[in-house]
């Protein structure tokens, strides 16, 4: 098990143990957290699972396939810091990552 | 007024099967969807991936099973009605009086939701002044290109949309490409020619940059972009053009008095009949112990709907269970000739 930590737009704080292997999206979803859509259902097909991940875990992630990158234009208010959540596999490295759900998906 | 059996919403893969099964069992439909053409997510989101799980086909693309799809239903003469978004159900007696977004109407005795994740809407710019312009100076798609001439017009996007309009608009306009990165999703040959005409002067790039606000009276006068760093200019612009592509939206479905569960329509795994008599809902927008968002899922629960809605359709006649090997039925609506 591994803490994810997902700040939602409504300025609560959700601290999950998210089963390794699952991805931060799912753990999002299967834990009744609001503000994630994944509307197509983890295959970087939409950007409805849009995050943002606190800074300092940045290079701590995989690096991004160019799907990502393309499908973060479409997300809602994309930074530089955006991220798919179910393109984040959760596993120990993970421990502690922190991210912030945006106001909405779309 | 359309009169028919069932009306289908959505022409994705699962809509297209399931019209293939009312067909087999001599039930006419007819299928409306948001979209320009029939494909659903296959079409509109990954034309060109391969899927690898449909049953027997160990390999195929979205546009491939789209084909397919049509090509089998082909024999059954499905009207189709695309660009229309079905916006009001309304009982009437033992039927149910449909109107769409272009006031289609249809008389129906059963109603097949295969409406996938919703319609596909654009995504739009998420600056709230934007609303204001919607229509009148800021577009998400083009209807007429000529009200572009000798204007200045600020194109928001980073994809195959944003850059071919820029390039053909630049020819009588004066384009600004704003986009959030260096990179583009769109065609390389057509970043090329971007790059080219920006060094040119035809062109201004602004890379890095993100919509901050639009302002004007009736019509937008002035964009501000912001950088990454957080630098703002200000550019001149008469038109505002977004293209960020689409999204898909629930809409008026949740308008209709159907039980909805994050996003989804709860369904039983009899008939998949919602808790309307006579609404059925079918593939990724149903809901039920166990469903799995699967074209083959969506395959088996259209068979199923379909012979749900005999009973309204046809309701002094009783449905025989045949396979389409055996059935002289089957085999004459298919027009297979022996």
């Amino acid at each position: 098990m591994t803490k994810i930590t997902y700040h939602t737009h409504d300025s609560k704080t959700h601290t999950i143990d998210v089963e390794n292997g699952l991805t931060v999206m799912e753990g999002a979803v299967q834990n009744d957290i609001p503000g994630i859509d994944a509307d197509c259902g983890g295959g970087m097909a939409c950007a409805t699972c849009h995050v943002y991940v606190k800074e300092d875990w940045l290079d701590k992630l995989p690096t991004k396939e160019d799907g990502e990158e393309d499908m973060l234009d479409m997300a809602y208010e994309p930074k530089q810091n955006s991220r798919l959540s179910c393109q984040l596999i959760v596993s120990d490295e993970l421990d502690g990552l922190e991210v912030t759900i945006p106001e909405k998906q779309a | 007024m359309n009169k028919t059996d069932v009306l289908i919403i959505g022409a994705g893969p699962t809509g297209l099967f399931c019209a293939h099964q009312l067909g087999i069992i001599g039930l006419q439909c007819e299928i409306v969807d948001n979209l320009d053409k029939a494909g659903g997510q296959c079409i509109e989101l990954y034309p060109d991936k391969p899927i690898y799980d449909i049953p027997a086909v160990p390999e195929c693309t979205g546009e491939e099973l789209t084909n397919n799809l049509l090509q089998q239903i082909n024999p059954f003469n499905i009207k189709f009605h695309l660009n229309e978004r079905v916006e009001e159900l309304k009982k009437v007696e033992n039927r149910w009086h449909v109107k769409t977004s272009g006031n289609k109407e249809f008389d129906v005795a059963a109603i097949i939701i295969a409406g996938g994740v919703g319609s596909f809407e654009p995504r739009k710019f998420p600056v709230k002044e934007c609303e204001k312009f919607e229509g009148s100076s800021l577009f998400y798609s083009i209807k007429d290109k000529t009200i572009f001439k000798d204007k200045t017009i600020s194109i928001f996007g980073g994809g195959d949309s944003a850059l071919d309009w820029a390039i053909e608009l630049s020819n009588t306009s004066k384009v600004n490409l704003i986009h959030r990165r260096d990179g583009f999703s769109g065609a390389e040959s057509s970043v090329q020619k971007v790059k080219e005409l920006n060094e040119q002067g035809k062109l201004n790039l602004y890379t890095k940059y993100q919509m901050d606000s639009v302002s004007g009276d009736n019509q937008i006068s002035t964009v501000k972009i912001k950088h990454d760093e957080g630098e703002i200019k200000e550019l001149q612009s008469d038109y505002v053009l977004g293209f960020f592509g689409l999204i898909m939206q629930l809409g008026p479905i949740l308008n209709w008095g159907l039980n909805i569960n994050k996003k989804t329509v709860e369904v039983n795994t009899e008939n998949f009949e919602t808790n309307v008599n006579g609404i059925f809902a079918i593939g990724d927008i149903c809901s039920y112990p166990g469903k799995l968002k699967l074209i083959l899922s969506g395959f088996h629960e259209g068979a199923l709907a379909a012979r749900g809605c005999f009973k309204y359709a046809r309701p002094d006649e009783k449905l025989r269970f045949e396979f389409t090997t055996t059935s002289k039925a089957a085999q004459e609506r298919l027009g297979v000739k022996k």
